[in-house]
């Protein structure tokens, strides 16, 4: 992707944004192609997806077989470069020693952040998840319904592209006809989990995921997305075009070369450069918004970390999309006279009730799928199904002991092997020679993961501050993270164990560890989803909120939160797709609000 | 080489006692045969390495392992991994390479693995050196197969015999690892793919009807 450095950047931006992932590359794509002119900070170095994938490079091609180390936290083809659960140099603190209350941060320091490799599981927050306080009196309602947002989800869905099916599920919203993309077959181990989830009564149905499963519809989409702008059209027909459909190999968490999968490298950033309103600066470690004596957002102040010296970019709105740590971070560090708590934190819950998804998993040994004849099933790599929360109306009968839902994405394929056995030893104790190889062949590919992603309650013990001591090595005060689950994810995630395991028995299958007593011996560490979520919520009172419905913060009306910041509640879906439909609704406002001079 | 596992059944109490002979042999001038604990550890390949590049092991850290230890970890993985119909042996698809470079990594899984595997191997030439008077890796199939066997089947809680087992263990599991991260290791195993298709089908139906399922999704 081509940068500029801050010495060519321009003396004043129509809006600055802070992030390069899915927020602000949505943001940028709606920006420039409206033609206002925007400059991109991202603290990472710029990446190329179409050079820089290693698409089917082979573990015995790969240091370790590709096993992951701390250098690489997800293992050596992961996309993400100079990231992970920990940043040389940029710590994070915990405000606890308790075990149980420690925050796992995942920082991705690179162009597109995260999206690089995301799971590419998209899934439409539906009508109960905007409004959970109305539905069950946890939390709060978001100021926004599922119907002001659905348009949006339309637009994300067509620009990204999504494979999927529509299942007139409660709260599981479809889409408008034509909209999804084909799904793919279901895998051998996929049918075995429907067939089992039918009789313990689970659904498993086709996952949404933004995998193009054939190419894009280049001469209608663009004219949908875009009325009236035949500029625009040509830009975004154009960077249809050269995206290619997926063809069945290398796993979506490599990245795409082939820009068969939305990454924000792969969709948002090509055509936004395209358009010539976008300058992209990268290593730009952002300390703060600066903020002129009107009250308003002026630019940003950031580190250039390729020179280390401390620079400005001026813009007449300001757009946050680092992230709901790096965001809050950001906000808490821009403290000025009138603004002495950090910018836009009036209400003081700037960085206040972050949430992460619930994880817990079982895996299973399915003898059915013992010596199965070799067969090709790399398939979109990633899930092609899933199970939709089916327990709605057990709830509304006081059936279950935790509220809200947990999706269970199935992992079961047999997916290349290497770096590690491709079976888990515990299977092969005592074995070598011909036998063993034998057993391996016997056991590779009998293995189904049932994974639940669910939904937590935000709770005011989790929240990110500023460490009053602590600063990175640019000599920005950094995070300090305070973290506890409650009673409802720990049980959440014992009702999963007791599902996943229902669902291995009647495939005939064992799992294959010992069951968990206690939710906090099965729940992932905060943090872990890399979920997280909240910190500047939306809201409509300025007291209790700290944005609008639009993602506009009460105390500064030019700076905007497009990722998950503003998020009001962390539904089981994941919250990728809600970003981007939630930062293009933010940027038409941007672009009406600064069109009528209110900005 | 066939190295189908020997029925034979060696008797707890002479197991015991070959781990009794060996901790006592003197393997005094020996010890210059074993790699010592890297006190100084090399660079990894960092946050942000050439992910495309096609790598060998040693391109990013030296390997460390002697000639000896080499020459044991060969003749080891073989047994475990051998030729037969499944595929070829272990070196032939640069198994001994792969473990030579994870037991020189410099990373904390690696470098407790090499705790394992090192004097795993030590042990293993020791045992044989007090039951065979020979090293290891000299040994015939059929000798080093019931050492192998000795060990695997005997339960107990003693030091010697726990470590050998975990050694084992870990030493498989690399093997593992790495022949099956070759392309004839994905032929032996069954995996198939890491090749571009014009369209995903799913499972063909010979796969179908052994599950007993139907294709859901059209």
């Amino acid at each position: 992707m081509p940068t500029i450095s801050i010495d060519q950047a321009k003396p004043e931006y129509d809006v600055v944004i802070v992030g390069s992932g899915a927020g602000g590359g949505q943001m940028a794509y709606t920006l420039t192609l409206a033609g206002l002119k925007c400059a991109m900070l991202e603290a990472g170095r710029s990446y190329d997806p179409q050079s820089e994938t290693p698409m089917f490079n082979r573990a015995d091609q790969t240091p370790l077989g590709g096993a992951p180390t701390p250098d690489k936290d997800m293992g050596f083809w992961d996309a993400t470069v100079d990231g992970g659960w920990s940043v040389p140099g940029e710590p994070y603190t915990q405000g606890s020693t308790d075990k149980h209350e420690q925050f796992t941060w995942w920082r991705a320091r690179m162009m597109g952040g995260r999206t690089n490799h995301w799971g590419r599981i998209s899934l439409r927050n539906g009508p109960y998840d905007f409004k959970p306080y109305s539905y069950d009196g946890l939390g709060w309602d978001w100021p926004i319904t599922y119907e002001e947002v659905a348009p949006y989800y339309d637009k994300v869905e067509m620009l990204i592209g999504v494979h999927g099916a529509n299942q007139g599920m409660e709260n599981t919203p479809d889409s408008p006809p034509g909209i999804l993309q084909p799904p793919p077959k279901a895998r051998i181990g996929d049918l075995l989990t429907q067939k089992a989830g039918k009789k313990v009564g689970v659904p498993v149905v086709s996952i949404h995921r933004a995998v193009l499963t054939k190419p894009l519809d280049a001469d209608t989409i663009p004219a949908k997305l875009h009325p009236g702008n035949k500029w625009a059209q040509d830009i975004v027909a154009k960077s249809m075009r050269s995206r290619a459909a997926c063809f069945w190999a290398t796993p979506c968490y490599r990245g795409c070369s082939i820009r068969a999968t939305y990454q924000s490298t792969t969709v948002h950033l090509p055509p936004a450069l395209e358009t010539g309103n976008l300058d992209i600066i990268a290593n730009a470690h952002v300390r703060e918004v600066t903020v002129g004596k009107n009250g308003k957002a002026n630019g940003v102040l950031f580190i250039d970390k390729s020179t280390g010296r401390e620079e400005r970019v001026k813009g007449k709105a300001v757009v946050l999309a680092a992230s709901s740590g790096e965001t809050v971070r950001i906000l808490l560090n821009s403290k000025s006279n009138q603004f002495p708590d950090g910018i836009a934190n009036r209400s003081g819950l700037v960085g206040k009730y972050i949430t992460d998804t619930v994880a817990m998993s079982v895996k299973g040994q399915i003898p059915a799928l013992e010596n199965l004849p070799p067969h090709n099933e790399d398939g979109a790599g990633g899930s092609h199904v899933y199970s939709p929360w089916w327990g709605y109306e057990a709830q509304r009968r006081g059936q279950l002991d935790f509220a809200r839902g947990y999706h269970i994405e199935i992992g079961a394929t047999r997916s290349m092997p290497g770096g590690y056995s491709p079976v888990p030893m515990g299977y092969l104790r005592g074995q070598y020679g011909t036998k063993l190889k034998q057993e391996a062949r016997r056991y590779y590919g009998s293995f189904i993961t049932l994974a639940g992603r669910g939904e937590m309650i935000p709770n005011e013990q989790c929240y990110a501050e500023i460490d009053p001591v602590v600063k990175d090595k640019w000599g920005v005060p950094v995070v300090r993270w305070h973290w506890k689950w409650s009673e409802n994810e720990l049980n959440m995630a014992l009702h999963g164990q007791k599902t996943f395991a229902a669902m291995i028995e009647e495939m005939g299958g064992t799992v294959t560890q010992p069951l968990a007593k206690s939710g906090y011996d099965l729940i992932r560490p905060g943090g872990n989803v890399k979920h997280e979520v909240g910190g500047a919520r939306m809201g409509v009172d300025p007291r209790d909120s700290v944005c609008n419905k639009w993602s506009q913060t009460w105390d500064v009306k030019n700076l905007f939160l497009c990722d998950a910041t503003s998020f009001v509640s962390n539904a089981d879906k994941n919250p990728t797709l809600t970003i981007m439909a939630l930062a293009w609704r933010c940027a038409d406002h941007i672009i009406e609000e600064s069109a009528k001079g209110n900005l | 080489m066939k190295t189908d596992q020997s029925p034979e059944r060696i008797s707890r109490r002479v197991v015991l006692k070959w781990f009794a002979t060996a901790a006592a042999a003197t393997q005094l001038g020996r010890s210059r045969l074993w790699a010592e604990d890297m006190s100084s550890l090399p660079a990894g390949y960092g946050t942000d390495p050439n992910l495309t590049k096609i790598y060998q092991p040693g391109d990013v850290w030296p390997l460390t392992l002697k000639p000896k230890e080499r020459g044991l970890v060969t003749f080891l993985a073989d047994l475990i991994l051998p030729e037969d119909e499944f595929g070829p042996a272990a070196s032939a698809l640069r198994v001994p390479d792969f473990i030579d470079e994870w037991v020189s990594a410099p990373y904390p899984n690696q470098q407790s693995s090499r705790k394992k595997i090192i004097p795993g191997l030590k042990l293993m030439d020791e045992l044989s050196q007090a039951r065979f008077g020979r090293d290891f890796e000299k040994l015939s199939a059929r000798q080093s197969t019931g050492i192998l066997d000795a060990i695997m089947a005997q339960q107990g809680d003693e030091p010697q015999l726990k470590k050998a087992q975990g050694f084992l263990h870990e030493f498989t599991s690399l093997c593992m690892g790495a022949y099956y991260g070759t392309p004839a290791g994905w032929k032996a195993i069954g995996y198939v793919g890491n090749v571009p298709l014009p369209s995903f089908d799913g499972p063909p139906q010979e796969v179908l009807d052994r599950v007993g399922v139907t294709q859901t999704v059209s």
